[in-house]
């Protein structure tokens, strides 16, 4: 078996790639079984066998399902009318008869819409406050040698390690007066010290040449972080904004601790209580639902809710995920 | 996971970076200039932190100091300040607690269910992306895969809900063809796996993006070396792959057993309703419905203290086991 390596690598060495038989040739009885050539393959790996490759694809292929399949119901139910969630006795699987009643309904006025201006509202203020708020500590952290960083950097790293706790911590938002306020949902988790470590990391990683030439030429701090090091680390920011936008916009357990307020809940606290616990949506939820003029209920409305919860993530995530696989998260990792 | 695997290879470089550039540049050495002088000089940088550090100093710092209701019979109306001091009172009354005690075990229980079922698919799962070939292939499973985790977990428990909860696809098709449905959701027995699959489907594909890029950083020389040699794939991966993912996989596990008192809090409390307190209740929601729905503020401090400060001590042994097994751990002094 060990024997046979060398000599198939050898062989498809000598052997140019685009002269390889095609699946069909293969198939009609050389002893050699030689399949269509993978471009990306080195010449030394032995050709995958026909069980290997297709337990890989079948288990790949199952992975890919297991995440999409429930996506695809869900948004094929939020635009299917209830008389198709009816025959198909719940979720839709098969397109049917297509409607957008349910998102003209939930988004215009009422609860959910009310819902999706505040996570909107709390998502866009929360990830430009953080932002701005993380970038400037991250670079007046990140320039070697200055008075006090290391001190200064102590009082982030402490908070990654030990925190205050829940009870405290609410205790405090109660008593700075924040119940039933907005800025509860934002400022408590206004600045990660995890996210700002990433972007110091990033900052630091900067050529100091690039730097001391600017300074130099007599630039400030001020001036060096947003003429020079801001351009160069928009991946990095991009990242940590997505970071923090996702946060906030996900974020639910913290509306249930500081907002009492029903009308102030924001859309993922609409989610679960009219989607995951089955409370009705009031009518007022639905602006003037006329069923005789194929107005939508139940299935198709929580659907469409779902999908709202989704909607800004897959709307940004095809911009920021690129910058994944290269750059901030392995220059993390690595170090 | 990812967080302090990251700090410690964040901080390792720092000596390089700080270090060098402090004994390279002044002729004068640091000490001799004053620290007026030193702030003068940075006050940019110093002005440029103020915002974090207030905010942290606020919402960090000033609240871990609440903390001393733990020993006091708090109650919002009389204050911090003049509450009665009950010394160890509510220490005393958590280790006495049954209640407490079965939250810890239901803690313990899901962190060693998942450290052996949701810690190896990750690793399983980069290792069969790292084996496609086609790069554009690989990208588009990653991009798929990696999407959940940017879920949230009311999303992600009403997605499980729809699927396998009682009216959900899986019971609906079920029903269809005259079988019997059932309900995932609800049923006690099977909540491990239930939030283990949870788990799995939200978080595994980010995992996965630890351990390749540990496996990018292994020389295709080596594999070549080896398959000239006549090692098979099997020999390669065990030979090659694994102790390259070895000094990750070691990591994330220390750190996994650090963090074990913690284990998803808005999960949980989001299915606490459904299946019952029994098997979902863990020390962090035991503490939100201890403290802020009953009210019984100083015990549930103290609860909640406690579990953080076993944390803490939990989080620096395993850093400790890590430099004993000769890697890098969490964090290093500087």
């Amino acid at each position: 078996m060990s024997g046979q390596v060398p000599e198939i690598s050898l062989d498809a060495a000598v052997q140019p790639v685009e002269i390889t038989p095609t699946r069909a040739g293969s198939q009609t009885g050389a002893p050699v079984r030689r399949r269509r050539r993978s471009k990306y393959r080195p010449v030394w790996e032995e050709e995958p066998t026909r069980l290997g490759a297709s337990g890989k694809a079948v288990i790949l292929t199952c992975v890919v399902l297991v995440v999409v399949f429930p996506l695809y119901t869900v948004l094929l139910t939020s635009v299917s009318t209830t008389a198709e969630t009816t025959r198909a006795g719940g979720l839709v699987t098969v397109p049917g008869e297509l409607t957008l009643n349910a998102y003209t309904q939930i988004l215009s006025g009422g609860v959910v819409t009310r819902a999706v201006l505040v996570s909107v509202g709390i998502t866009t203020v929360g990830t430009l406050l953080s932002i701005v708020v993380s970038v400037l500590a991250a670079y007046g952290l990140s320039r070697p040698g200055s008075f006090g960083h290391r001190p200064i950097l102590f009082i982030f790293l402490i908070t990654m390690f030990f925190g205050a706790g829940l009870i405290p911590t609410y205790l405090l938002v109660s008593s700075l007066g924040l119940i039933d306020s907005y800025w509860a949902l934002i400022l408590p988790g206004a600045v990660s010290a995890f996210n700002v470590l990433i972007l110091r990391n990033f900052f630091m990683g900067i050529e100091p040449a690039v730097i001391d030439a600017a300074r130099l030429d007599g630039a400030g701090d001020w001036r060096i972080l947003a003429k020079i090091v801001m351009p160069m680390s928009r991946a990095a920011v991009a990242v940590v904004a997505l970071f923090y936008g996702v946060g906030y916009w996900n974020a639910f357990f913290n509306a249930i601790l500081y907002i009492n307020d029903n009308a102030k809940w924001p859309l993922q606290l609409v989610l679960r209580s009219y989607v995951l616990q089955g409370v009705n949506l009031p009518s007022g939820g639905t602006s003037s639902v006329d069923v005789a003029h194929g107005a939508v209920t139940g299935l198709p409305l929580q659907m469409a809710v779902m999908v709202l919860a989704v909607v800004p993530i897959l709307l940004v995530y095809p911009f920021v995920q690129r910058h994944f696989t290269k750059g901030v998260i392995f220059g993390a990792v690595k170090g | 996971m990812t967080l302090p695997a990251f700090v410690g290879r964040r901080r390792a470089p720092d000596p390089l970076h700080g270090g060098a550039a402090r004994e390279a540049a002044p002729a004068v050495p640091v000490g001799k200039i004053s620290w007026r002088t030193r702030v003068k000089a940075d006050r940019s940088l110093l002005i440029m932190v103020v915002p974090a550090v207030t905010l942290l100093v606020v919402f960090a710092y000033v609240a871990m100091l609440g903390n001393v209701i733990a020993w006091e019979n708090y109650s919002p109306y009389t204050g911090f300040v003049h509450s009665p001091f009950v010394a160890w009172a509510n220490f005393a009354r958590v280790f006495s607690n049954p209640l407490f005690l079965d939250a810890v075990r239901n803690t313990l229980s899901i962190t060693a269910f998942q450290l052996v079922f949701f810690f190896p698919i990750p690793i399983f799962l980069a290792l069969l992306l790292n084996s496609v070939m086609s790069p554009h292939i690989r990208t588009v499973i990653q991009s798929v895969v990696y999407l959940p985790h940017f879920f949230s977990w009311v999303l992600v428990v009403t997605l499980f809900q729809q699927m396998l909860g009682g009216a959900g696809l899986v019971s609906q098709t079920l029903r269809h063809h005259g079988y019997a449905g059932f309900d995932l959701m609800t049923n006690p027995h099977a909540f491990l796996v239930l939030i283990t699959m949870q788990s799995v489907w939200k978080d595994a594909g980010w995992g996965i993006i630890i351990f390749l890029a540990a496996l990018g950083t292994v020389s295709p020389e080596l594999y070549e070396a080896a398959a000239v040699d006549g090692a098979n794939r099997w020999r390669r991966i065990w030979h090659i792959t694994l102790p390259a993912l070895r000094p990750v996989i070691l990591l994330l596990l220390i750190l996994r057993l650090g963090d074990s008192l913690t284990v998803g809090f808005e999960q949980l409390i989001l299915q606490r309703g459904a299946v019952g307190p029994g098997v979902s209740e863990v020390i962090d929601t035991y503490v939100y419905y201890q403290g802020v729905v009953n009210g019984d503020w100083g015990y549930s401090a103290a609860a909640g203290l406690l579990k953080g400060v076993v944390s803490l001590a939990l989080v620096m042994g395993a850093n400790k086991v890590a430099h004993l097994f000769g890697e890098a751990g969490v964090y290093q002094k500087a």
